[in-house]
């Protein structure tokens, strides 16, 4: 063991030991059984770690494939690979499950631990945070490098930054289901899962700026501008919208230090920016560099992304106020919530022009390539979202939308088309390469998992935009006489149909999902699926 | 400075960078894209000189249009109040058999007693007032309070075994098994003797030995034959309409261990013409009397 190496062991080995104390200490003193078991599991997390340090020797992961120049650190992002299909599949599933219960309650079991309020949580954060999240580290990890042309900085930390990020998904996804919540949307998890995921967001962020740093060329890539705005913006609001006050310091509960109207002013700040830095400027990230590496063709324009990147930072962080429309948020704040909205309107469809021009010399191959097709469709579905959603901000138009159907119809259409179809893109672009195969299993399979997909969304999105019109409108229509028309239960019972379309267009979502699990499994084992080549004889322009 | 390609597709020059084989196009922002951008800026000044916009050290600016969400919501709903004035003072003056009997006002009443069921009253008696298990059917005509509309209306008024009014509905059965009055067995004799007040007696031994239990302990009440007493909130036994249910384990576990629905006294939460309204509404349903 050279002396470098021991440095960087003991680097890692001291605060990991400090962290299997303070474990065990938060569980020897827990009030609450979920303090025992995350304290035991931080602990468990933490010798586990050491361990593999000792045991790996500063062999932190080389490149997938050896001829490579340069030693990348690929297998981090291989084992991204794996935990963003793996969560994709868990957190669908879970999705298809609340959307079963809400057509037939009878499925909430009784039981407090499968009722839809622990369970709806476990499908967001699941959704966002562990397929999603998964999908930004193992993107933002290989975009880096590669076009930094630089090995991934900081030793094992990019290896603390993945396990530590995975501790996270399970202590929240337990936490849930036990009844722990500090109850802000997407911000669900309690103080002590907060300051955990505090530590590795900003290990993430050195790793990040370090691999920056050692670039070897002259510029940063736009990708990077992106991903680094996700990453500095995401500890911001994450810090911020989680300052509370734990009850005990071994304890799970916990209460946030604002209140009234201005902690739901901070949780929608959070929470809108959730959608726009994770959501939007991160997954801006994988768009910008996987299209035009699947499309092989140049970027459309320079100086739009430089544009469009800077005023969709600049206005993002200001809309979030409309999630508060015709609330005791004063007058002023809903003004500034609904115009910057619509200023954000072509700052998002920046990237949309950006994303489909790229293809511009390239259109043929969305009929002989179902994963750049796949990348096309999400670009297609963020311009849609991105447009329905300061639709949606305009006060008048938020009078019918807001608490219906409506609103869960346009996140989505966001979240499965637009967040969803590019990670499944990258899961694409990357398994062959990460596992150093020459091809993907199937092409064909990526073809029926595009149209399972993509079919599943729209009835998702058509059965909740007539769900949540029909819903608004119901509850605001009243009879001649100035009565309510309608009773709630009876809104509700209106809904049914539209509850079992979306849930049949989950289902074939989860269906899309298996296969590319399946595709990426035997991709990884460097199978080949004998089918007829993806562009067959009769497809082919007649040769003269 | 690096050095400029062009894109052979396009004859476009790119920017000269170069990531990973990845090249920029030198494209100028697109003129629709630009100029729609702009517009939605000016669209938002011209909206901040109109509406609430600038926050100030105390208030904020208050734009030309003088708009306000709450004044908003007050106009709105005082404009329904108006509208509806009329009426509601019409039917707070009038005696309920006098709404009943003048059309203007019983539809004004039936529309509005059908809106404040379903707000109010749904959750238990269901939307068609059909009842459920523990909540009284409306729709039929048997009335464990009464079904006058003075009934009906005191029982919304001051409601059910509740602590909020002193006028409230109150009976008690006793739980016979529980407090020691009836052995198990004696709680299925009278279970049978009950059942076959309607017909529906399997044991007729049993029943003939629960018949004289009745007499001592539930005539009082229930009446003789099981014929009931809305003085005392005291159901017909004599029939096929079952609050809990009419099979033989319910009624054992009636008389065993009691029952006791509670109902809100609606007077304390709703005003008095809406109770009115109700009132009307619910007597319509097809059984009052």
């Amino acid at each position: 063991m050279s002396d470098g190496v021991g440095t960087m062991n003991l680097l890692m080995i001291l605060p990991l030991a400090i962290g299997a104390l303070l474990g065990l200490y938060l569980s020897a003193g827990s009030v609450d059984t979920t303090i025992y078991l995350h304290g035991l599991l931080l602990t468990a997390f933490c010798v586990v770690f050491i361990f593999r340090v000792i045991q790996s020797d500063g062999k932190t992961g080389g490149p997938a494939n050896p001829n490579s120049s340069i030693d990348y650190n690929d297998a981090v992002v291989r084992a991204g690979v794996i935990a963003t299909t793996f969560w994709g599949v868990i957190g669908f599933t879970v999705g298809l499950v609340i959307a079963l219960q809400l057509a037939f309650p009878v499925l909430n079991l009784d039981l407090p631990w499968t009722s839809f309020g622990r369970l709806r949580p476990l499908h967001t954060s699941a959704v966002i945070f562990a397929f999603g999240g998964n999908a930004l580290l193992m993107t933002s990890f290989h975009v880096v490098q590669r076009t930094c042309q630089a090995r991934l900085a900081g030793g094992y930390a990019p290896w603390f930054v993945f396990w530590g990020y995975q501790l996270v998904i399970i202590m929240a996804a337990t936490g849930y289901v036990f009844g722990v919540t500090q109850g802000k949307e997407y911000a669900e998890p309690e103080w002590y899962v907060d300051l955990w995921l505090t530590i590795v967001w900003v290990t993430y962020l050195l790793v990040f700026l370090g691999t920056l740093w050692n670039r070897k060329e002259p510029h940063i890539y736009v990708a990077n501008w992106f991903y680094l705005a996700f990453i500095v913006t995401i500890a911001m609001l994450h810090i911020v919208n989680n300052l509370a006050l734990p009850v005990s310091w071994f304890g799970a509960k916990s209460y946030p230090v604002f209140a009234g109207v201005q902690d739901a002013l901070t949780q929608w700040w959070y929470g809108h920016n959730a959608v726009g830095f994770f959501l939007t400027a991160g997954f801006l990230g994988i768009m910008y560099y996987y299209i035009p590496k699947q499309a092989n063709r140049p970027v459309y324009s320079y100086r739009l992304s430089i544009v469009h990147f800077w005023s969709l930072i600049f206005l993002y962080i200001w809309a979030g106020p409309h999630h508060l429309h015709y609330t005791a948020l004063p007058d002023w704040a809903q003004t500034l919530g609904m115009t910057f909205s619509i200023m954000l309107w072509m700052p998002s469809w920046g990237g949309m022009i950006n994303g489909l021009m790229t293809l511009s010399g390239a259109w043929d191959k969305l009929r002989t390539d179902p994963i750049l097709r796949m990348m096309a469709i999400s670009v297609a579905f963020y311009g849609m979202s991105t447009f329905e959603g300061p639709l949606m901000s305009i006060k008048a138009v938020n009078s019918l939308s807001h608490y219906t159907d409506w609103t869960i119809g346009h996140v989505h259409s966001g979240a499965l088309g637009w967040v969803g179809m590019v990670s499944f893109g990258a899961i694409y672009f990357l398994a062959p390469v990460m596992f150093n195969r020459e091809r993907l299993y199937s092409l064909r399979l990526v073809s029926a998992h595009f149209w399972l997909a993509t079919l599943g969304i729209a009835l998702y999105a058509a059965a909740m935009w007539v769900s949540g019109i029909l819903q608004g409108l119901m509850w605001r229509s009243y009879d001649v006489l100035g009565f309510l028309e309608y009773s709630f239960a009876e809104t509700v019972d209106a809904m049914h149909p539209f509850y079992v379309i979306r849930a049949i267009g989950g289902g074939m979502y989860v269906v899309g999902a298996l296969i590319m699990a399946w595709n990426v499994y035997r991709t990884a084992r460097g199978d080949v699926r004998t089918e007829k080549p993806y562009v067959d004889a009769l497809a082919q322009p007649a040769s003269a | 400075m690096a050095e400029r390609h062009v894109d052979q597709l396009s004859g476009t020059e790119t920017t000269g960078h170069e990531w990973d084989g990845i090249r920029e196009l030198d494209n100028p922002l697109p003129r629709w894209w630009l100029w729609i951008f702009y517009a939605c800026v000016v669209w938002s000044i011209g909206y901040y000189i109109a509406y609430p916009a600038i926050p100030l050290v105390s208030g904020y600016t208050k734009g030309v249009l003088g708009y306000s969400s709450r004044a908003e919501v007050q106009k709105e709903v005082a404009k329904a109040k108006e509208a509806q004035s009329e009426y509601l003072s019409a039917i707070e003056a009038a005696s309920l058999e006098e709404i009943r009997t003048k059309p203007e006002l019983l539809e004004f009443a039936l529309a509005g007693g059908k809106s404040a069921f379903n707000v109010n009253c749904s959750q238990c008696h269901g939307s068609g007032a059909q009842g459920a298990f523990g909540y009284p059917n409306l729709n039929d005509d048997e009335w464990l309070w009464g079904g006058s509309l003075e009934a009906i209306h005191t029982t919304i008024m001051h409601g059910a075994r509740n602590t909020q009014s002193d006028d409230a509905r109150v009976s008690m059965m006793p739980a016979f098994v529980k407090d020691g009055i009836f052995t198990r067995a004696q709680a299925g004799q009278v279970a049978e003797y009950v059942l076959s007040l309607s017909g529906n007696a399997t044991d007729q031994a049993a029943a003939a030995e629960g018949k004289q239990l009745f007499q001592d302990n539930c005539v009082a009440c229930h009446g003789e034959g099981g014929v009931g007493m809305t003085e005392l909130g005291a159901p017909p036994l004599n029939n096929n309409i079952w609050l809990y249910g009419g099979d033989k384990e319910t009624i054992v576990e009636s008389i065993s261990n009691s029952r006791g629905g509670v109902m809100p006294a609606w007077g304390k939460i709703l005003d008095a013409p809406t109770v009115k309204q109700l009132t009307i509404y619910v007597h319509s349903l097809g059984g009052g009397q």
